[in-house]
Order: structure tokens, then C-alpha cells, then sequence
């Protein structure tokens, strides 16, 4: 990294105003995360981001650009040779206080965990057991997290879960492998939903499903937002679905948030040169095309994986 | 004349379900033409029956009923004729990572077929993977041709696996999803690439995918199909700005489309609102 990239990430003064309206849920300052391979890794260079209560923030970037990591790094599931070099997540919870993420251990850090900031993973298709239940699954989160639960009580959250994420709760006694790919992936969201967190990660939720089931996934996603406020912190590479879901949207690159603006800024004044590369590496379905599209003169967009 | 038709292309399979069994029609009366130097893009959502196209045309799997014709005459299933057709019609797979074998240099990826098929032998073999290298664009081709699978990136390793196909002379691509896998900005440089090659080269490209904003711009016709039915077919423009059948309308709908921004948004709150 050279000097010059020390700068924020850009923004426009609508951003400004739009973010002094909200109240924050989750403060991460000055993020570095590093990989201790040789020579070291840093996946996440001092990343300073802000999720408001209630908003979808979507975080764009191509594989390797340090998306899952920073993911990670806010919900301290990094492993090693991972390691959060330095930096401060602060979560501000509903009850007024104030949790620091990084210091937490142990009992604390298992009782944050899925209860303020839960997860939905990606390949999230394939993250479900395969030999139990999904009642089973659903009611392992509610034993472990909230132990005073009586087995009738979680049943009925259980099917209740379901229900509210539009699966039938008569499936409550399936397996991973009885379900379509778009019911698996409910069932991730129904256990992410589980204990009521206030921030939701989502790591490519819908990456693997095809257009129509992941049309039907992302409205439940929204609806579920409007009537439980949670924060949604929603990863992907696919940035013309960002634009449709998400309030704002933050670009990554190298493990720099490089831009960070309101979708529709990013939309109508993308002010980062990577980000309109991005914006430019998809076709649009309606519009003309773009003069990178089929005329054989690759644009450097089309052409990035050479270099 | 030359062309690849298929002709009321007919798969059916053996299902069980507990006791009971049946027979499930994944590809129901399909034709279509596809000529050099033309494009034609099969989409629709998992399940439609387009993979299973495919692989009839590939002759990974036989057709229940219907025939595939290679410039007007049925294709051969064995022997010499089998492998004559494998000349002409290849494939390229959805997932570089699975689809090249880790333990070998690209040189040995590209020399097999070359080998096998007889366009190159001995001396020949070197400078004619150079040849396919360049084609693809992986220059300097002398740098490429050593490294392994693991050396490259998803984009590379796809654009190796387009030079496999390549390397028997192929006349027509069947590529099967063959970006979904790549990085966004990876995947125009190499639908670009196919694009190329099927102007320079006269090379007939199927191109099977669910993104119907690439279908369109890089494809000549669209054929839509459901639940193993061709539902519309026509020029790319007319299916996507004009379509005619609901699923059709159903599947645009649910692109994403950067310029609705915000209107997923507005519609689930209105929804609310009203119940």
C-alpha cells in the first residue's frame, strides 16, 4: 500500500446527510486484519464503517478483496492464521450500552454472538447439517442461547421461525437434502433470525440461486427487515442487485473500502474509478449496450484478470 | 449446408418415489439450428431442462426420442463417426476449478486433445498449443503453458478450458454456464473472448445460462425454455424488450436491474402497508 491510499473513502455530501439522520448499531474503527502467512497477508486495511439500525448496507467488492474477512473481523469469527492486527468494533446495543467486540471472551463473547449479531453464511445451501432435523438445527440455537426454554416453547418458535421466513412449518422433521436450495437457504435465514439480533451478516446469500428464487429470497429479506428493524449487513460481488436492495453501499478493494455513498449516489455518481469499472462490468438488460460488450475491443474492466 | 439442428429433441427420466415410479420430462419437443458463426442462448431457470440439452448434444446422455443432426446427416454415437463429431462439437464446462486436472500443466490439458485428435503430433504439438494459447489470449502463451490450474484464476482457467475445446478444431461450443462462476469483472472479458472467436473463427457458440442481460447482448436469438418446454423464441432484442410469454416476463422481472433501484424497497413497503 502506498501513502496516498490513506484517504477515506469517498463520498458525497448527500451521503453526509443521509447517515446524520440514523442512529448507529455497530461501529467498527480503523480495522486492519491480517493473514500470518509469509509474507503476511493484511486482508483488511484500516477500515472504518458504521451500520446504522435498520439499513441494509451493502458491501461489494470482487473475491479476494477482504468482503468475508471484514465479516468476520465485525462478528469475531476469524480463525487463524487470521488475526485482527488492530482497530475497534463497538456495538451500541437497543438497551442503551455500549459492547466492545474485540475485548470480549468466553461467556460474553459466546452470549454477543448470534444474540446481537447473528449470521448467514455463504454456500449457506450447504452449511446445513445433513443428519438432523431441521427442528433439530432451529432448536439448537434457542438450547444453547436461551436455556430456560421449554421444549413445547421451542417447537413453537421453531415452526414459528419458519413460518416467517415463508417455509411450511410442516417441514420442521426434513433434512438438508429433502429441501430445495431456496428452502435451505429460508432455513439459514429463519436460524440467523432465531433470537431476535439486531444486525444481520449475510455472505453471498444468494449467490448459488437461480434469478427467480433469489428474487423471492431477497423480498423476504426486505419484508422481514420492515417489521423487525434489524441491520443488514448484505455481502456480494453482484452490484446491480446492491443497487436494488441495499440504503448504502460500501466498495471494497484490496481490503480498502475505496467508496462508500448512498445507492443511489453510487448509482447515478459513482465517483471512485473502480467502482464504475464495476458498474460497467455488467451488462445492463434493457439499456444499450456498453461499447465493452461484443465489440471485441476489451475495456481494461473486461480485461483486469491479466494484470 | 452446415449446422448443428436438433429436432424434436425428446429426454426422459425414471423417477422413483418411494413405491411408486414415473417418468420425468425434462426436455420436451425441443428444436432449433444453430449455425457458425451464430450465437443462440438457452435460458431459464434451474430445473428447465437446458443443461440436459446440453449434454444430449455433447452425447453425454441419449435422446428418449428426436435426433441431432451434424450438417444434415444424424450424428454417429460410436466409433469413428463418434469421435469425428467430437471434432466439430464441444464443450466448455460452468466450473474451471473442477473441469481441469490439478496434477497437469496446461501444455498437457491442450496436447491431449491435440494428440487424440489428431491435428498435431511430435514437434508440431508445441508450437500449435502456442497457437491456442494466443487465440484465447493468454500471451505471452510460453509463460501459460507451464503453470498449473492452481497458478491461474478462475477467468485464466476458463479461457484454458475454451483452448481445450478449441484444440480438436471444434466448429461449435456448447458452453454451459460459462461465466457464472467468475468474478463480475472477469466474465465480460471472457463472453468477449467467445464473442471473438465465434466472428473470427465462424464458430457456432449454445450458450446455456440463467443471466439474461449477457444472453441478450451476446447472443443472435434467445430460446426460452420451462420446465423442458421451449416457451419463446426470437431474436435477443424482441424476447428481452418485447417478451410475449409470462415466464418470460417472470424471469425479467426478477433481474436485477440497476436502474430500479430502490423499487424492491418501495414495493415490499407497499405490500405491507396494505396487509
Amino acid at each position: 500500500m502506498t501513502a496516498t491510499t490513506t484517504a477515506g473513502p469517498l463520498s458525497s455530501p448527500t451521503h453526509a446527510e443521509h447517515v446524520a439522520r440514523l442512529e448507529p448499531v455497530l461501529t467498527a474503527r480503523h480495522v486492519s486484519i491480517e493473514y500470518e502467512v509469509d509474507p503476511p497477508v493484511r486482508a483488511v486495511d484500516d477500515v472504518s464503517l458504521t451500520l446504522h439500525r435498520g439499513e441494509i448496507l451493502g458491501l461489494a467488492g470482487e473475491s479476494g478483496c477482504g468482503k468475508t474477512t471484514l465479516a468476520y473481523g465485525l462478528n469475531r469469527l476469524l480463525k487463524p492464521p487470521a488475526i485482527l492486527r488492530s482497530g475497534e468494533v463497538t456495538f451500541h446495543d437497543a438497551n442503551g450500552h455500549d459492547i466492545d467486540v474485540v475485548s470480549l471472551t468466553g461467556d460474553a463473547l459466546r452470549a454477543f454472538r448470534w444474540d446481537k449479531v447473528s449470521m448467514v453464511f455463504q454456500g449457506a445451501m450447504n452449511s446445513l447439517n445433513p443428519v438432523i432435523s431441521v427442528r433439530k438445527q432451529l432448536g439448537d440455537v434457542l438450547t444453547t442461547h436461551r436455556p430456560q426454554m421449554g421444549k413445547k416453547e421451542r417447537d413453537a418458535r421453531a415452526a414459528e421461525l419458519l413460518e416467517l421466513v415463508g417455509v411450511d412449518p410442516g417441514r420442521l422433521d426434513s433434512f438438508a437434502h429433502e429441501l430445495s436450495g431456496g428452502m435451505r437457504q429460508r432455513v439459514m435465514i429463519a436460524m440467523a433470525m432465531a433470537l431476535n439480533p439486531q444486525v444481520m451478516i449475510m455472505d453471498e446469500p444468494t449467490t448459488a440461486l437461480d434469478v427467480v428464487v433469489q428474487r423471492g429470497i431477497l423480498r423476504e429479506i426486505m419484508r422481514l427487515r420492515e417489521r423487525f428493524n434489524f441491520a443488514v449487513v448484505f455481502i456480494t460481488h453482484d452490484l446491480p442487485l446492491l443497487l436494488e436492495i441495499s440504503d448504502r453501499i460500501a466498495v471494497m478493494r484490496a481490503g480498502r473500502i475505496v467508496e462508500l455513498d448512498t445507492s443511489e449516489s453510487i448509482y447515478a455518481r459513482a465517483q471512485h474509478p473502480y467502482t464504475r469499472q464495476l458498474l460497467d462490468s455488467f451488462p445492463s438488460l434493457t439499456g444499450d449496450r456498453g461499447s465493452f460488450v461484443r465489440t471485441g475491443v476489451t475495456s481494461d474492466a473486461a480485461n483486469g484478470e491479466a494484470s | 449446408m452446415s449446422s448443428l439442428e436438433v429436432r424434436n429433441l425428446v429426454k426422459e427420466f425414471k423417477v422413483r418415489n418411494g413405491l411408486r415410479s414415473g417418468t420425468l420430462r425434462a426436455v420436451n419437443d425441443v428444436s432449433f439450428t444453430l449455425e457458425p458463426g451464430k450465437t443462440i442462448a438457452l435460458v431459464g431457470e434451474s430445473g428447465s431442462g437446458k443443461s440436459t440439452v446440453a449434454k444430449m448434444i455433447s452425447q453425454l446422455e441419449t435422446p428418449t426420442t428426436g435426433e441431432i443432426l451434424l450438417d444434415g446427416h444424424p450424428i454417429g454415437r460410436r466409433g469413428r463417426a463418434l469421435s469425428s463429431y467430437r471434432h466439430q462439437v464441444q464443450m466448455v464446462f460452468q466450473d474451471p476449478f473442477a473441469s481441469l486436472n490439478p496434477y497437469h500443466t496446461v501444455a498437457h490439458h491442450l496436447e491431449r486433445p491435440l494428440r487424440l485428435h489428431g491435428v498435431a503430433q511430435g514437434d508440431a504439438l508445441e508450437p500449435a498449443v502456442h497457437d491456442l494459447l494466443e487465440r484465447v489470449n493468454l500471451t505471452p502463451p510460453e509463460t501459460y503453458a507451464v503453470k498449473r490450474p492452481h497458478e491461474m484464476s478462475g477467468g485464466q482457467r476458463q479461457r484454458v478450458a475454451i483452448a481445450r475445446a478449441l484444440a480438436p478444431g471444434a466448429r461449435f461450443l456448447v458452453a454451459d454456464e460459462p461465466v457464472s462462476m467468475l468474478d463480475v469483472s472477469i466474465r465480460l472479458g471472457v463472453l468477449n473472448l467467445l464473442a471473438r472467436l465465434q466472428r473470427e473463427e465462424n464458430l457456432g457458440v449454445l450458450y446455456i445460462t440463467h443471466d439474461l442481460a449477457t444472453a441478450r447482448h451476446f447472443s443472435d436469438e434467445i430460446i426460452v425454455m420451462f420446465r423442458g418446454d421451449i416457451v419463446e423464441r426470437g431474436p435477443s432484442d424482441d424476447v428481452i424488450l418485447n417478451p410475449q410469454h409470462d415466464y418470460t416476463k417472470t424471469l425479467l422481472a426478477a433481474a436485477p436491474e440497476p436502474s430500479r433501484h430502490g423499487r424492491l424497497r418501495e414495493e415490499v413497503r407497499a405490500e405491507l402497508a396494505a396487509s
